[in-house]
């Protein structure tokens, strides 16, 4: 116990002169991508209008407490307990600084919906990402790399992830980024980001999923260009390890601050395998309903469980629809099916 | 399978020295208090007068008794948890394992919700609502006896797993599919299911009753719009609970199937979905804090208007504040789980929802405000209480609207930021209004005033331990420190995370001045005996009994003319009015049904958690025959003669001409 006293003393003071110097740097008021930044300042703005109403309401609790005291002859109105003139106040104060933070909470959830893909004249990176018992594999469809516990894009644009868990629900999370996720088993959840500038930020799941989940940590680095990210991409390709069906059964089983690791080829489709894992009787239980179209959907759910090309624009083509949300993949594939049949 | 199901020699955690220590405390304690009893042969009074008394006083004393107990219990997981985080710094581990450390954050969460908060409101509920509408006891005196019998068994099933196996693992939200089988196949979750069921069916009972009470014992004269406010908050949270304890019921019971029999409500793979889980825990889970908060509210309203000597401001606005709270509770679940990718209009939808409930929040305070406007306001403990809640609260309540913007919430959820917001309302809101309660009850259910020094120590500790308990987590919030970690690594968070822990050791402080309080207040009762049965001038009726209340609360029914029931008949004199005569009253038996029937099915409940089917079937069936029994029991009721009400009304109305010369 005192050993602890001691030590937290001269922590304190030490923390004390950091934390001056160096302000909240890599928390979520030091956003370092265009989403990050727009959620401080709505942080911000959404505080500053309710203080509005905190701070009198702080300041007139302590001072009519002080003023009407005991012992001090204020005026005293025991039988007094109604002023249409104040009730119409108390009710019109709050209701006007909600309807103005009500506003500023419909645009802003539109502006900063997840799903949304970012304004950008560059391409954007496809990056699949699975929460597994308990590390992060990032899969890069297009570049046919996958990594583990590391995620690289370069600065300035926007990268698009699709996540899902093989099991235990996670929350993806890079917060000088800006927006979290839930990772969901047998879902496809997805979250646009991007980074202003270069620089290497934490990112960690936010939701607690069991023993492993303090060290479920991964690095996103956002290169300082596009070249700096081909040889990062060259690096992990050189790296000769291949993601397979086998090798990530391997992956998937349960660790603990699991090491960064490459691999120089993935599996195509093995992201659509992952999901389709929880679902496949899904898939099944509607065909087995009958139609005319049941061989064709086998077929095609087959061919879609091979090649697995769940690609970003395919993702997105239904999104701002009505049923975005709660990505199943066994009613996408049956979207997507729908599109081509209409074709 | 064995006889005794999964249950065996290493089931019992006798390889972890700090439950070995724990144990030996437990045990040591639980002699000296046995000991204590039998010394003072006090065994026939707890049982006759207390253990199967259906008095709602009583059994609102015995709640509120649990609830101190089980604060005990939950403050040492959180002063567990505290100082793990200020060991485990910089790449150190701590002293407490994940193993450990998650069952620790799991029971904090569990047992201050449902088994410190809610017996605390309950007691509280229990003691003041019968009296303030005027009624003799509640509407099923033996069913309140046995709502407080689950909610012990649920208490102590969470407190067996301490040393039989284990407790969940999960959080308190036990979200599938961590709660499943696959991933939870341990009894812990188990312990969770059946600790939260049993004590959830007796709140639920609760509700029933009290709902039957209000709305059927109101004495003459009180219309609805005459209730006492906090008759009223609790009349609404009692809706609450009516509405959404069924729900927690179903959700438990499903995941019970799931666990038990292979259902798949929530596994992915067999069709079912876990997001299902998380939709209904909080359809429950969000009723739920306004359950808790919504009696805590309607006792500042009591302490600002009795201790101003004025009549509430607003009363009307103060009714249909609460009963927009209570709607609007039910259609804002969503914002738990905004990161779980619903569209941008559904968030937008539950965003803005939440914020309209700030409207009428705000309300609230304006009309406490306005009730201290031009009063008399005497600063006793109960007005410390309310006046901390006060400022404590808006902070809260401007950090929960926050919370409710989605765009915000993106990279808020989950972090320390959500723990100090929740922690800001549910102790800065429930637990100062709760203890601002006990202070300004105790006398009327004890008949003697607590000790002030010690009060305005407890609240002082209280209130400073909180700010620096939880402020710093705010600011971990924003330096992106998420939640449940069990150690750290980051040099910016350790000294925030120090001063938190500072700050548990001032409300360690304040808990322990209220412990002393306790002591001292009973050492010296004599001398700080409450004669009058009015010690603050009050203005509902639970003030016009004696302290305590006389065992039929009521010798005349009294008719109401006004909302502050006991004002209105101090002023027109007939406040204390001496009667020659009184007739019989008609009162409910002790019973010991509702030990058996709570005491088989917790027997169950760890039959069941332990997969000890013959036990299982034995509790059930014990349950089942002891219901059975009482319904068949026509022994049930008595008559108190009027003599003996003479005597008891001449006493009461003496000492109190006495007190007041």
């Amino acid at each position: 116990m005192i050993l602890l006293l001691t030590r937290i003393l001269s922590k304190i003071a030490l923390a004390i002169t950091v934390a001056l110097l160096a302000g909240c740097q890599g928390g979520v008021l030091d956003p370092k991508g265009q989403v990050g930044i727009e959620e401080k300042q709505l942080i911000i703005v959404a505080t500053v209008l309710m203080l509005l109403v905190v701070i009198p309401v702080i300041f007139m609790t302590l001072y009519f407490a002080w003023k009407y005291r005991e012992g001090r002859n204020e005026i005293y109105e025991p039988k007094w307990s109604h002023s249409t003139k104040i009730e119409t106040i108390v009710w019109a104060v709050p209701i006007v600084i909600i309807i103005i933070l009500g506003v500023i909470t419909w645009k802003s959830t539109h502006a900063l919906d997840p799903y949304k893909p970012l304004k950008s004249d560059k391409e954007h990176i496809n990056v699949q990402v699975v929460s597994l018992n308990w590390k992060w594999l990032f899969i890069y469809p297009d570049l046919g790399i996958a990594t583990v516990n590391e995620v690289a894009f370069p600065a300035d644009v926007p990268v698009a992830f699709n996540i899902s868990s093989d099991g235990i629900m996670n929350s993806f999370f890079i917060p000088q980024l800006g927006s979290q996720i839930y990772a969901m088993a047998g879902m496809v959840t997805k979250v646009h980001l991007i980074a202003n500038e270069p620089g290497t930020f934490k990112g960690f799941s936010s939701n607690f999923s069991g023993p492993g989940f303090t060290g479920m940590k991964f690095k996103a680095i956002a290169t300082p260009n596009e070249a700096d990210f081909d040889k990062w991409v060259a690096k992990v390709k050189a790296s000769g390890n291949a993601l397979t069906s086998a090798s990530f059964a391997e992956l998937a089983k349960d660790s603990e601050n699991h090491p960064v690791e490459y691999f120089g080829t993935v599996k195509p489709g093995l992201f659509n395998d992952i999901v389709m894992k929880f679902m496949k009787d899904y898939g099944r239980v509607e065909i087995l309903k009958g139609g005319p179209f049941d061989s064709k959907m086998m077929q095609e759910m087959d061919k879609l469980n091979q090649n697995g090309s769940m690609g970003h624009d395919s993702m997105s083509m239904d999104h701002g629809s009505v049923d975005h949300n709660k990505m199943k993949m066994g009613q996408e594939s049956s979207d997507k099916m729908n599109t081509e049949a209409d074709k | 399978m064995s006889i005794l199901g999964k249950l065996s020699l290493h089931s019992i955690p006798y390889d972890v020295p700090i439950l070995v220590g724990t144990f030996c405390g437990v045990v040591v304690l639980a002699s000296i208090v046995i000991g204590l009893i039998t010394y003072y042969k006090k065994w026939g009074v707890l049982w006759n007068d207390w253990f199967t008394s259906i008095d709602h006083k009583r059994l609102g004393i015995m709640y509120i008794v649990l609830a101190l107990v089980m604060l005990l219990r939950g403050f040492a997981d959180a002063m567990m948890m505290r100082l793990q985080l200020a060991f485990a710094t910089d790449g150190g581990t701590g002293y407490l394992p994940p193993h450990h450390y998650d069952q620790i954050f799991t029971a904090h969460g569990v047992i201050m919700i449902i088994f410190m908060a809610m017996p605390f409101m309950i007691g509280l509920m229990n003691i003041v609502l019968p009296l303030q509408i005027g009624a003799r006891d509640v509407a099923f005196p033996f069913m309140n006896n046995l709502s407080f019998w689950l909610t012990v068994g649920g208490a102590i099933l969470i407190n067996i797993s301490l040393f039989i196996g284990e407790f969940a693992k999960t959080g308190w939200v036990a979200y599938p599919p961590l709660a499943g089988l696959k991933f939870s196949p341990d009894v812990g979750v188990d312990y969770y299911i059946w600790a939260l069921q049993i004590s959830g069916i007796g709140t639920t009972l609760t509700a029933v009753n009290f709902l039957a009470t209000v709305f059927k014992m109101r004495a003459p004269g009180m219309k609805l719009m005459d209730m006492p406010i906090f008759t009223w908050t609790c009349t609404w949270a009692n809706i609450l609970i009516a509405l959404s304890f069924p729900i927690l019921t179903a959700v438990l019971a499903m995941l019970t199937l799931d666990r038990y029999l292979d259902f798949h409500f929530f596994t992915i793979a067999g069709g079912g979905n876990s997001m299902m889980y998380i939709n209904l825990f909080w359809a429950w889970g969000h009723p739920e804090v306004y359950i808790l908060v919504l009696p805590a509210f309607g006792i500042f309203s009591e302490v600002v208007s009795t201790f101003t000597g004025k009549r509430l401001f607003g009363y009307k606005s103060m009714v249909w504040a609460t009963a927009s709270i209570s709607v609007l509770g039910f259609i804002v679940w969503l914002h738990h789980f905004f990161t779980m990718g619903s569209s941008a209009n559904v968030n937008a939808f539950f965003g803005v929802a939440t914020m309209i409930i700030a409207i009428p929040t705000g309300v609230k305070l304006f009309n406490w405000l306005f009730t201290m406007y031009r009063g008399r306001l005497r600063i006793t403990v109960p007005v410390m209480w309310t006046l901390g809640f006060m400022v404590t609260f808006t902070i809260g309540g401007m950090t929960g609207v926050l919370l409710a913007v989605p765009g915000a919430d993106y990279v808020l959820h989950n972090s320390l930021f959500l723990i100090a917001h929740f922690h800001n309302t549910i102790i800065g809101g429930a637990v100062f209004g709760y203890l601002a309660g006990f202070a300004f009850w105790f006398p009327k259910a004890m008949g003697f005033h607590l000790n002030v020094k010690l009060g305005k120590a407890a609240f002082w500790c209280w209130l400073i331990g909180f700010f620096l308990a939880f402020m710093p987590l705010y600011v971990l919030g924003f330096l992106g420190m998420t939640r449940r970690l069990n150690h750290t690594n980051n040099p910016q968070w350790d000294m925030w995370l120090y001063i938190a822990l500072i700050g548990a050791f001032v409300i360690m402080a304040g808990i322990a001045c209220q412990l002393l309080q306790l002591y001292v207040s009973f050492r010296d009762r004599k001398q700080n005996l409450d004669t009058t049965g009015d010690p603050w001038n009050g203005h509902t009726l639970e003030w016009s009994t004696a302290s305590p209340p006389q065992v039929y609360n009521f010798a005349e029914i009294p008719t109401v003319y006004d909302i502050d029931a006991f004002t209105d008949m101090k002023e027109k004199g007939t406040a204390y009015v001496r009667k020659d005569s009184y007739a019989p009253i008609h009162m409910p038996k002790n019973t010991k049904a509702g030990m058996a029937i709570a005491g088989s099915v917790t027997i169950m409940g760890f039959a069941l958690i332990w997969h000890i089917w013959w036990l299982a079937a034995l509790g059930l069936l014990g349950g089942f025959i002891s219901l059975v029994a009482r319904a068949y029991t026509s022994d049930v009721d008595y008559y108190i003669q009027p003599d003996e009400v003479l005597r008891t009304e001449t006493a009461h109305l003496d000492s109190n001409n006495v007190a007041k010369g």
